[in-house]
């Protein structure tokens, strides 16, 4: 009875299952899943364990903020917004906010200018060599990020391997470690995934004909992709590019290991607070700006982006 | 299809160079007879490695690590799979919410989350406890485990369900003997996304850990900022040896692009 409408097409799959049951009189199709285990039942542990854990601890994080700090007894429940013009006022804390964002922006340039072009070579492969590669693009993803930021520190070290390479030409060597260079430079191989991803996904959709039928009317090649692929995979670079930013400026274990103790960045800065001074209220603060900054700076990429977006294909 | 030119080709190796170049250096240091951190030039020796046996700090964050990636991941499947096959097959109240609700750790920084874990342990008097720290990695692992139940879910040929259920077959064998076999895959890849994404969390973890339960990730962090010499490199390469015979075992079992990238 069920075989009459066994062949849905793949996506429409899920609205046509209750089409089916509703036109059967019986109940034995309708949810095999209600008869054994009720909704409530299969989805009220993961309810319960994140509205607990995600909006408790968060609420609490947001009242901290609003604490006052005593050296010697610690965080005293207060309403006063010291700690916000504490941040926002001091001179330290807005040299720290500025590299941050600026070293997030320098970072999300570089992946665009490096993942875009990369994921379209990628694209352009045959297939051992396309999915060898593309694993090696996306694996580091899951190599552990203190791993990962050692070997940027050993590479840029006064005695690595990026000076000797200097040395050969009667170059350096040159101070990178500990420099915003390094931070960058281990933030983008980093992050590098999250902006081939969406363009991959992109060059995916795109229908090879558009670009035949570019060439065929004699475009140039350059021509080619600038007018027909870039358009296409724009969305891809704008996704990509707002996880890229987002995820860098709030970056801990990257400054943490090839910034040294001087040069922080907001994470830094608030990992500080946190577990050196003790100073809570003001972490949190530092912590939750960085958040508000971070969801006001990509709104507004977003918004800009998507517009001039919408203009130039319209 | 156009081929790539060499100019495409000569930046393609560039970016290659520059993706493996910090984990080639970690594992060829790692071998260095040397007392610092050097290439071996003269002769490969494996006293780093038998170093790390003597320096039961990280010994010991290595087991807490297995052990909480472990349960954090076990737990959490135990979690997203119901609640995953209900977001997934019905239409409910609160469906939506649920899903953005048990999707949102992707979205919130690691830093925020740590801060706040700390905060709400602090405040409830469960500071350092290792039952607690795990609830924590459950809810930063989850979503992994959630998405790939979904697709696996959402991808099901249904009729085989129907089937079975008009053929007699109780809802609870239908389960068992008809849809858990279907979405194995998912199921199997999602813990070990969960296992590996436990084992390398850091930015969290630095905070709500303590003396005690502290991870794989948190020591080596705290020895790379506090002393520099090849031991660092031997553990690292561990810690990718074991990255990649995950990362083999999740390809083998689901595909790991389809796992990086989403489904197609």
């Amino acid at each position: 009875m069920t075989s009459v409408a066994s062949k849905p097409s793949q996506p429409a799959r899920a609205e046509s299952a209750p089409a089916v049951t509703a036109s059967q009189p019986s109940a034995s199709t309708a949810a095999p899943w209600r008869a054994y285990m009720p909704l409530w039942l299969a989805s009220a542990p993961a309810f319960v364990l994140f509205a607990t854990l995600v909006f408790v601890p968060l609420g609490m994080t947001l009242i901290l903020t609003f604490y006052r700090f005593d050296p010697t007894s610690g965080p005293i429940a207060a309403f006063q917004l010291g700690n916000y013009i504490e941040v926002v006022s001091s001179p330290y804390y807005q040299t720290i906010f500025a590299r941050t964002f600026g070293i997030a922006f320098v970072t999300t340039v570089a992946c665009v200018a490096i993942g875009a072009p990369e994921a379209y070579v990628l694209s352009r492969m045959r297939d051992p060599w396309r999915a060898l590669f593309l694993l090696v693009i996306l694996a580091p993803l899951l190599v552990s990020v203190v791993v990962r930021a050692f070997g940027w520190s050993m590479l840029l070290n006064t005695n690595g391997l990026v000076n000797q390479a200097f040395a050969l030409f009667g170059l350096g060597p040159y101070k990178l470690e500990y420099t915003s260079f390094a931070i960058v430079i281990a933030l983008v191989h980093v992050m590098l995934p999250f902006m081939v991803i969406p363009v991959w996904t992109a060059l995916q959709r795109l229908d090879p004909q558009t670009e035949q039928a570019a060439l065929s009317l004699m475009a140039t090649p350059w021509v080619t992709l600038y007018r027909i692929v870039l358009p296409q995979v724009m969305p891809g670079i704008l996704s990509g590019s707002l996880m890229v930013f987002g995820l860098s400026a709030s970056a801990f274990a990257i400054p943490g290991l090839l910034g040294g103790r001087r040069l922080k960045m907001a994470a830094t800065a608030v990992y500080d607070q946190f577990l050196g001074s003790l100073d809570w209220p003001l972490g949190a603060t530092i912590a939750l700006l960085l958040l508000a900054a971070n969801l006001a700076v990509m709104l507004t990429y977003y918004r800009v982006l998507e517009r001039r977006y919408a203009r130039s294909m319209g | 299809m156009r081929r790539n030119g060499p100019l495409a080709l000569a930046f393609h190796t560039l970016v290659i160079l520059f993706v493996l170049a910090p984990l080639a250096i970690v594992v060829l240091v790692a071998f260095t007879p040397d007392e610092t951190l050097t290439l071996p030039t003269h002769g490969l020796s494996l006293r780093w490695f038998r170093a790390i046996l003597d320096y039961p700090d990280f010994v010991s964050a290595f087991f807490n690590s297995v052990k909480l990636a472990f349960l954090a991941s076990t737990l959490s499947l135990a979690i997203a799979l119901p609640a995953g096959l209900a977001i997934a097959r019905a239409r409910f109240p609160g469906r939506d919410f649920l899903n953005a609700l048990m999707l949102s750790p992707l979205v919130i920084p690691g830093l925020v989350l740590g801060i706040a874990f700390l905060r709400f342990f602090a405040v409830i008097g469960a500071t350092g406890s290792f039952a607690w720290l795990v609830v924590a990695h459950v809810v930063i692992v989850t979503p992994f485990v959630l998405r790939l139940i979904l697709s696996a879910a959402s991808g099901l040929d249904r009729s085989v369900e129907h089937a079975a259920f008009s053929l007699g077959a109780s809802a609870w064998t239908t389960f068992r003997r008809v849809t858990l076999p279907m979405i194995l895959p998912g199921i199997t890849g999602g813990w070990l996304l969960a296992f590996i994404n436990s084992f390398d969390e850091l930015t969290m973890s630095v905070f709500v850990t303590s003396p005690q339960t502290v991870t794989l990730p948190v020591r080596m962090y705290m020895y790379a900022t506090e002393s520099i010499d090849p031991m660092m490199a031997s553990v690292s390469t561990l810690v990718i040896v074991i990255s990649a015979a995950a990362m083999l075992l999740l390809d083998r079992i689901y595909g790991l692009n389809r796992v990086l990238i989403g489904n197609h």
